[in-house]
């Protein structure tokens, strides 16, 4: 590696680690491409490595959001320990559609959760409205500002 | 907003609330096998949408649960040799050092504005997934 090389990987990484503690992501949008550019790896080979820093890093944002008392912890080990149920639907959908069609359904599910926040954004009482009306956690009006 | 009165609902709440966890999970699993990328961006929207979290709350809970999924995606990808640990700590490190700020950063900003983040987050990663 030059010595540029490990500027991107730090600045890169650092980044990853912002945007994972500020919108609970885990980085990888930003680890993967990282590793891919700065250290040579395969796209394979960088999706398992980030991995080991996703842990990493996710583990020391738990930690911190834990003690602004923002984890659910319940909530998020349920997600956590049924997420295989996700992989082995990943490997049907991988087998009956085609890549291009999995990536363009994975981004229309995005703009359509983007568009839905933004509506929740511009319009916060409406939003309420509805979150209560969907079912929604009865004490969700209690954690609003 | 206490880890005490979320256990407290959890236990009358729970057989509501299982099902829909699960299919966070299963979508989040899902994306995140088939593109490395992206369980968080299922997680934290569904989170909001179906439980009524706030922002603070569903991306801290979603970082939790990525732990568990990273673990899990970690362990099986080192079965098969692909993971290069030095080159994770490697990026790890500054990641952790920016996990700290990130966090610090969040806790002062509006609700508004962490969901104004989180919807640039959205479109920038779609337009990956497209382009």
């Amino acid at each position: 590696m030059q010595p540029l090389d490990w500027i991107g990987l730090l600045a890169l990484g650092f980044a990853g680690g912002v945007t994972g503690g500020l919108l609970g992501v885990g980085g990888a949008i930003l680890f993967v491409p990282a590793l891919v550019m700065f250290a040579d790896q395969s796209q394979l080979g960088a999706e398992a490595s980030s991995l080991l820093a996703i842990v990493l890093v996710s583990l020391v944002g738990t930690w911190r959001q834990w003690s602004y008392g923002n984890v659910r912890l319940g909530d998020g080990l349920v997600i956590g320990l049924l997420s295989p149920l996700g992989v082995v639907a990943g490997v049907v959908l991988a087998n009956a559609l085609s890549e291009r069609t999995l990536e363009l359904s994975f981004a229309a599910v995005q703009l359509y959760f983007a568009a839905r926040l933004a509506r929740r954004v511009v319009f916060p009482s409406g939003a309420r409205t509805a979150s209560v009306q969907s079912g929604g956690d009865p004490r969700a009006p209690d954690r609003r500002p | 907003m206490s880890g005490r009165s979320d256990a407290a609902s959890q236990g009358t709440l729970a057989r509501r609330r299982i099902p829909r966890l699960g299919v966070i999970a299963t979508a989040a699993g899902a994306f995140a096998g088939l593109f490395g990328v992206g369980g968080g961006t299922i997680i934290v929207p569904l989170l909001v949408f179906w439980f009524g979290y706030d922002q603070r709350g569903a991306t801290a809970t979603s970082l939790a649960a990525i732990v568990v999924i990273g673990a899990l995606g970690a362990v099986a990808q080192a079965l098969y040799g692909n993971v290069d640990v030095w080159h994770g700590v490697l990026v790890a490190l500054p990641g952790m050092a920016g996990v700290l700020a990130g966090t610090a950063i969040q806790q002062r900003l509006s609700e508004r504005a962490v969901a104004g983040a989180f919807i640039v987050l959205l479109l920038g990663s779609a337009a990956v997934l497209v382009f």
